[in-house]
């Protein structure tokens, strides 16, 4: 990922210009290149919910998953919540107040089940379409370009990302584990979390040239589950590693939630939502950028 | 022009969607021209469509294109005519817009794919060599989606898309998933998808590669058909015979490079004779027959391959005879006509397949 100053001037300023804008001439493209040169955007035309579309029309073909897909975070919720909820009761947030384990658990399963829904899309379905069934080079043979695909791709994770999160908020909210209006936005915040690892997912996905190179996801997204606050609070952390903790993006995805789903609202929630934000729109330039390089060379 | 494409192929009432398609199409032909003829490049009459000069792809150290120059008339079926890794598949590449150009100039409707790469691809039809047909739909999703990435609406691709299946004899496999389909099967549905946007130029890369005999000449007959509904074709392939066929022009390019350029008559009456004779002889190695066939009647030249010896002649009978004559028995004589193959093997001293 050096600077777009390179192949800038064709990334944003040609195919950036879009189909629409052709006959804009000149000076649309001189602004666009320019722009384009000062900031690494590649070049979409505005169909990205055509990628989006494809996937629903596949989609179709095997909605089976969809099931999977919500079944275990709320496997999670029993086992865990209920199950390790007898034994541990109560717990002290980082918030400072005492609630019941399955309260506490669930806002981490709901932000966990965000990111491994995202994961799941954005890298092995990703990388299945990119290496093996050559999706992309026959999109951009059309006038989509690598940000239309980027943003369809990423879009699609979220938007499944964020019906299993909608139907495992339903059942945590009939099971009794939520307890503050706040948890209205726990929705969006669940979208956020999938967009960001979504995005990151995708971007990390186009530096693998073989399946062996998933394990690297395992080792990041497995550790990450256990120990960003999930199951236990920070507090729980020896000081030396808290750092360490607060640095995975989970953290902030579970610290959001559970922020929200307890009614513990502060500003740092909304630094929390800043993190996620920026690694979204890294993740999503990064793979555009990526895409581009890859396949129009 | 789209219009009259639109009625031969039966699709009157389905206008490309200018939002779409851009809007900087036939405006252009002027500039194209004007760009062409400064080039020198353009042959004479008819709109250009596609022209390149000085035409150059490196990859690291590689140059796989080096510096060619070609221009392509609309309504008008060219060919890249080369042996693999002659720089076809890089060239189409870079004319269809997915491949920026190192250097040079390429205009494809007059303009530049590096600037206005949507608004050429808009206008365009891309068969690149592997199918690369979307396996997770069926036979009809994918002409349906493929419609969509264009802007087209779904009342558009959807008129277009039966059409289509018509056309690529797929209509009772429509909602079949594309996976069993065969070779030839999916390299119809392959051409039909890139029809979708009623393309005004056709790129066809190595489109019967890997074929069975049966389907390459299905698949003939359905490229014909498009010649005749006035769809500009630009066609790569190793098969003298398919350039022989389905082109009206063709270069043949070598290294990167172009070799020669013109219609396939003209080619073999520049670079070959009428015909050949092909001489195989009872032996390992042939350069030990190519003196007794040196100097033969109406012979201009011997031309020797590991297998066989050819005798470039104006009179394949008189050679033959005057060979018989010498006494000298070859094991098989064959008296043939000049084919692209003769060609380019005088240009390059290569055969193209090996």
């Amino acid at each position: 990922m050096s600077a777009a100053a390179g192949d800038g001037g064709r990334g944003g300023g040609g195919r950036g210009e879009g189909v629409d804008g052709v006959g804009g001439g000149i000076v649309k493209v001189g602004v666009a290149g320019r722009v384009a040169r000062a900031l690494p955007i590649p070049a979409g035309a505005g169909l990205a919910r055509w990628v989006l579309a494809r996937n629903l029309l596949a989609f179709r073909h095997g909605w089976v998953t969809l099931v999977s897909g919500f079944a275990e975070p709320v496997f999670y919720l029993f086992s865990l919540g209920v199950g390790i909820g007898a034994l541990v009761h109560t717990v002290h947030t980082d918030g400072g107040s005492e609630v019941p384990y399955a309260v506490f658990v669930a806002p981490a399963l709901l932000a966990s089940s965000a990111m491994n829904g995202a994961i799941m899309d954005s890298t092995f379905n990703v990388f299945f379409k990119l290496r093996h069934a050559k999706l992309y080079d026959s999109m951009l043979a059309t006038p989509i370009g690598p940000r239309d695909i980027a943003v369809g791709e990423i879009g699609w994770a979220v938007l499944r990302g964020a019906l299993y999160s909608a139907a495992f908020l339903v059942v945590a909210l009939l099971a009794g584990m939520v307890t503050s209006w706040w948890a209205l936005l726990a929705l969006p915040a669940a979208v956020l979390i999938g967009l960001a690892f979504a995005a990151i997912g995708m971007f990390a996905t186009t530096y693998m040239t073989s399946w062996q190179h998933f394990d690297y996801i395992t080792l990041a997204i497995q550790p990450m589950f256990l120990f960003s606050a999930t199951f236990f609070p920070l507090s729980t952390y020896p000081e030396g590693i808290r750092w360490l903790v607060q640095a995975t993006p989970l953290y902030h995805g579970v610290t959001l939630e559970r922020g929200l789903m307890l009614g513990e609202v502060s500003s740092a929630l909304a630094g929390h939502t800043a993190y996620l934000v920026v690694l979204g729109v890294i993740g999503a330039l990064g793979a555009a950028r990526r895409i581009e390089r890859l396949l129009l060379t | 022009m789209s219009v009259a494409l639109a009625s031969i192929l039966r699709v009157s009432s389905v206008e490309p969607d200018q939002s779409a398609r851009g809007s900087a199409a036939a405006g252009d032909a002027a500039s194209v021209c004007g760009v062409a003829a400064a080039g020198g490049v353009a042959p004479a009459g008819g709109d250009v469509l596609v022209s390149a000069r000085g035409l150059t792809k490196t990859f690291g150290g590689f140059t796989a294109v080096d510096g060619i120059d070609v221009a392509v008339r609309r309504g008008e079926a060219f060919g890249f005519l080369g042996p693999n890794g002659a720089g076809k598949s890089s060239t189409m590449r870079m004319i269809a817009g997915v491949s920026p150009a190192t250097s040079g100039e390429l205009r494809v409707f007059g303009q530049d794919p590096a600037s206005h790469g949507p608004a050429i691809r808009a206008r365009l039809g891309n068969c690149p060599q592997a199918d690369m047909l979307d396996e997770e739909l069926t036979v009809q999703e994918n002409l349906w989606i493929y419609g969509r990435y264009f802007g087209l609406t779904k009342a558009q691709t959807r008129e277009r898309a039966t059409e289509l299946l018509e056309f690529a004899q797929l209509t009772d496999r429509r909602a079949d998933k594309v996976e069993p389909l065969s070779g030839g099967m999916k390299r119809r549905l392959t051409i039909a998808r890139s029809l979708i946007n009623n393309p005004e130029l056709l790129l066809l890369d190595e489109p019967t590669t890997g074929l069975d005999p049966q389907a390459r000449h299905i698949l003939w007959d359905r490229l014909f058909r498009l010649k005749r509904q006035g769809v500009t074709l630009i066609i790569t392939t190793h098969y003298m015979d398919e350039a022989e066929q389905l082109c009206d022009r063709l270069v043949v390019m070598d290294r990167g490079r172009i070799a020669a350029e013109g219609s396939p008559r003209d080619l073999i009456a520049r670079y070959s004779t009428r015909e050949v004779v092909e001489l195989r002889f009872d032996t390992d190695d042939h350069a030990d027959h190519v003196d007794a066939v040196q100097g033969l009647v109406g012979a201009s030249r011997v031309e020797l391959l590991p297998d066989r010896l050819l005798v470039y002649t104006d009179d394949g009978d008189a050679t033959s005879a005057d060979l018989h004559a010498r006494g000298v028995v070859p094991l098989s004589t064959l008296v043939r006509r000049s084919t692209l193959e003769d060609v380019f093997l005088h240009l390059t001293g290569r055969t193209l397949v090996d």
